[in-house]
């Protein structure tokens, strides 16, 4: 596959939109588990929801 | 299950965390497929092996106005039907309708550069589509700013509406004005003129960016209602320590 004499604009227009990709799931991945982190270190303080269930139960 | 029964969150974290496997897989897959065609799909007569560019830049732009069409319904649902997930909806679409309308920009830019000799120019299309960026970090900083969600809700519900104006004209910029910007060739009265060629994987690759706006959305929403209880639990443990 010839990319041609633009090879360095297309290839780094991939590797940007890979890279942001990239950063939004590790974004997402690390708050999910800073969130639930949070809810434990809450909940073996002793504060429960209302409900009695577990904040961090999500299934 | 119906919407109502959506508006219980954790019925919504029961649903999310059962699709949520099912959804990376669909992603992984109709992205690999796409990203397989773009690369054996043939150059353009004219732009050459730069039309390869046209397969990621076309369904972040498609992304960056669905994202806020969709943060637009999830508004009336905040201040018409007063949902319980519907800001939580919006506010976890917005960061990602920044990144996609970010790359939508930067990637458009790469494709001008060689094409039309210039990474950017203040035409109506380009420009629109800068105005949606901004609104989307003015969204963020709101959501920010303000501590008390309900509030925040409220003015980010009314500030998404407004800026809803903004998509019919990035829509029809092209046709309106004289820019530089080609006019729509896929989305259009008399069906798409790209060749088969070159629509194929272009609507491979927008089923599989749209998937991943949907995988990432679902996870980022559980995450926003966790956040929200992990607030609520720090209110009430506040609340039995002044007590």
């Amino acid at each position: 596959m010839s990319l041609g004499p633009y090879a360095s604009f297309i290839v780094t227009a991939y590797l940007l939109v890979a890279a942001v990709v990239l950063l939004l799931i590790i974004w997402i991945a690390l708050d999910y588990r800073r969130q639930q982190a949070r809810l434990r270190e809450l909940e073996a303080s002793g504060v429960v929801r209302r409900s009695g269930r577990s904040a961090a139960d999500i299934a | 299950m119906t919407l109502s029964d959506l508006a219980n969150p954790t019925r919504f974290l029961s649903l999310t965390a059962r699709l949520l496997p099912w959804l990376v897989a669909a992603t992984a897959i109709v992205l690999a497929i796409g990203l397989y065609q773009s690369a054996v799909a043939p150059d353009d007569y004219q732009q050459g092996a730069t039309v390869k560019i046209m397969f990621i830049h076309v369904p972040n732009a498609w992304l960056s106005m669905l994202v806020w069409s969709v943060m637009s319904v999830a508004a009336l649902g905040t201040l018409v039907w007063r949902h319980p997930l519907a800001d939580v909806a919006a506010k976890a679409a917005a960061p990602l309708g920044a990144a996609f309308t970010f790359l939508a920009l930067v990637t458009g830019s790469l494709w001008g550069r060689p094409m039309w000799g210039t990474y950017w120019e203040w035409d109506a299309r380009l420009t629109s589509v800068l105005i949606l960026f901004l609104m989307y970090l003015g969204l963020i900083a709101l959501w920010r700013a303000v501590e008390d969600p309900s509030r925040a809700a409220r003015a980010a519900a009314i500030l998404t509406l407004v800026g809803a104006i903004n998509l019919p004209i990035i829509k029809f910029s092209v046709d309106w004005w004289n820019t530089l910007h080609q006019g729509a060739s896929v989305m259009r009265l008399g069906g798409p003129t790209l060749d088969r060629a070159f629509l194929i994987p272009l609507l491979v690759m927008a089923l599989g960016f749209t998937l991943l706006f949907l995988t990432l959305h679902l996870a980022a929403m559980r995450n926003e209602i966790l956040r929200r209880r992990v607030r609520s639990l720090q209110m009430l443990q506040a609340d039995r320590r002044s007590a």
